[in-house]
């Protein structure tokens, strides 16, 4: 499948890239600065570091971003408190983008390394876009590839995971006020896909976890975004999951931005999650099978998210030479309650709460 | 999955392809697209922030794919 897939997307990219063109010119992505400070707090895991975003474009052809990413975690999760020791651990992500724009395609190659004492991840990604119909609809083809490294702190396992992803997606400008996006994504993984820490029950004694070693998955998401008047906007999106571990998780998520004079911008969302249980899930599993999981990431449960996002201008276009400035704090309050998975310190159903916040600056050169 | 993957991405390029092979010309032209030029109007406003809210859920769902952050920008996921 993987192979028929990639000649499919050669033959894509060759198709757009050298059909006809038409009027209106695709242009770079916007030149810009963003640091960002960020913390989730939540079911005894706290993970906060710094962030970066940079872009540069040059002759108005090519465009450049780094990328940085740490995370500083403490884990005293109920998967730690009731197998394991509290720990901590850091991981830090960089990556590099290219963008190349010839005409109406925007062609991209990006590269992203992730380092964790116990695990390492390279992804490749290429990507393209092209502008159809005087710039009315927008098509973005995506593959990308990965490579994990799995271990463990404490002995000499050693496993990978090869990753492939394809995305397909399509953006309309449907009115002067509404744009609507689909996007589909195909990943599939071939390698150890479990925690090799992570432990399942049966009949209440720990065993290691057992999974298949491939999962292919499917994504597809629609979304609209409508603006209404005097600067407001509203969206909407739905996103259906299937797998074929026999997971499904519908998203379905709102949001509503608002502007309070020239430097004030506010937005307030609501996100819901569902998702099936695995096939091989199972909270104690009554005897022994090829495929046992108690992750509960896998288990049934919801997820309600109510968040917002406010935005300051402090340097606005005409100010100086520097351009637009912006100061945003963001917050998510996320809720998440389990049907089959129990805290076994009490025999109940889990649930816990989390608190996301980011901090940041960005700067438009 | 191959099927439905297969349908999906005929089903894109089929329609992709008929409109362009009837030479559709845009409905809203570039100068009636202020509105949609608006920062609220772009499907990720703020690339660095999506794509961390982004992680914060998937590495806590079993769900993947087809996200906001996924188009354009750092590629890096």
């Amino acid at each position: 499948m993987l192979s028929r897939m990639a000649a499919r997307l050669v033959i894509y990219l060759t198709l757009f890239t050298s059909g006809p063109v038409m009027s209106q010119a695709a242009v770079l992505p916007e030149e810009r600065l963003d640091t960002m400070y960020h913390s989730y707090d939540g079911g005894g895991v706290e993970v906060d570091g710094p962030a970066l975003l940079v872009r540069k474009n040059f002759a108005e052809k090519v465009s450049v971003a780094a990328a940085y990413y740490a995370d500083a975690v403490s884990s005293a999760s109920i998967d730690v408190l009731t197998t394991a020791s509290p720990f901590t651990d850091d991981r830090t992500e960089s990556g590099l983008s290219i963008d190349y724009l010839r005409r109406n395609t925007l062609m991209n190659l990006s590269f992203s390394t992730s380092d964790e004492e116990d695990y390492q991840a390279d992804t490749v990604n290429l990507g393209l876009a092209q502008e159809l119909f005087g710039g009315m609809t927008t098509l973005t083809l995506g593959y990308s590839v990965g490579n994990d490294v799995v271990s463990r702190v404490d002995n000499e396992f050693e496993d990978e995971i090869d990753r492939y992803s394809y995305h397909l997606g399509l953006s309309q400008i449907l009115s002067k006020t509404l744009l609507l996006n689909v996007d589909y994504e195909a990943i599939a993984d071939d390698g150890f896909l479990n925690s090799p820490y992570r432990v399942a029950r049966i009949l209440g004694a720990f065993v290691p976890e057992r999974y298949p070693r491939t999962r292919e998955s499917q994504a597809l998401t629609f979304r609209a975004l409508k603006y209404l008047q005097s600067g407001k906007s509203v969206r909407a999106e739905y996103r259906r999951f299937w797998d074929t571990w026999d997971i499904s998780a519908d998203t379905l998520e709102f949001g509503f931005n608002k502007y309070f004079g020239r430097r004030w911008l506010m937005e307030l969302r609501y996100r819901y999650y569902t998702q099936d249980a695995a096939s091989f899930y199972g909270d104690n599993f009554p005897a022994e099978q090829n495929f046992m999981a108690r992750d509960k990431e896998l288990s049934t449960f919801t997820s309600n998210s109510l968040g917002g996002k406010f935005s300051y201008t402090f340097l606005q276009d005409g100010d100086g030479a520097l351009g637009r400035g912006t100061f945003t704090f963001s917050y998510d309050s996320i809720e998440f309650d389990y049907d089959d998975f129990t805290d076994i310190r009490n025999g109940k159903l889990f649930s816990f709460d989390a608190d996301v916040i980011q901090l940041f600056i960005s700067l438009w050169y | 999955m191959r099927a439905l993957s297969s349908i999906a991405i005929a089903s894109l390029l089929v329609a992709t392809s008929a409109l362009w092979g009837c030479g559709a010309k845009p409905w809203v032209k570039p100068y009636e697209r202020e509105k949609l030029a608006d920062p609220i109007m772009a499907f990720s406003r703020d690339p660095l922030s999506d794509k961390h809210r982004q992680h914060v859920y998937e590495v806590r769902e079993a769900a993947r794919g087809a996200g906001v952050s996924q188009g354009g920008g750092c590629g890096c996921n």
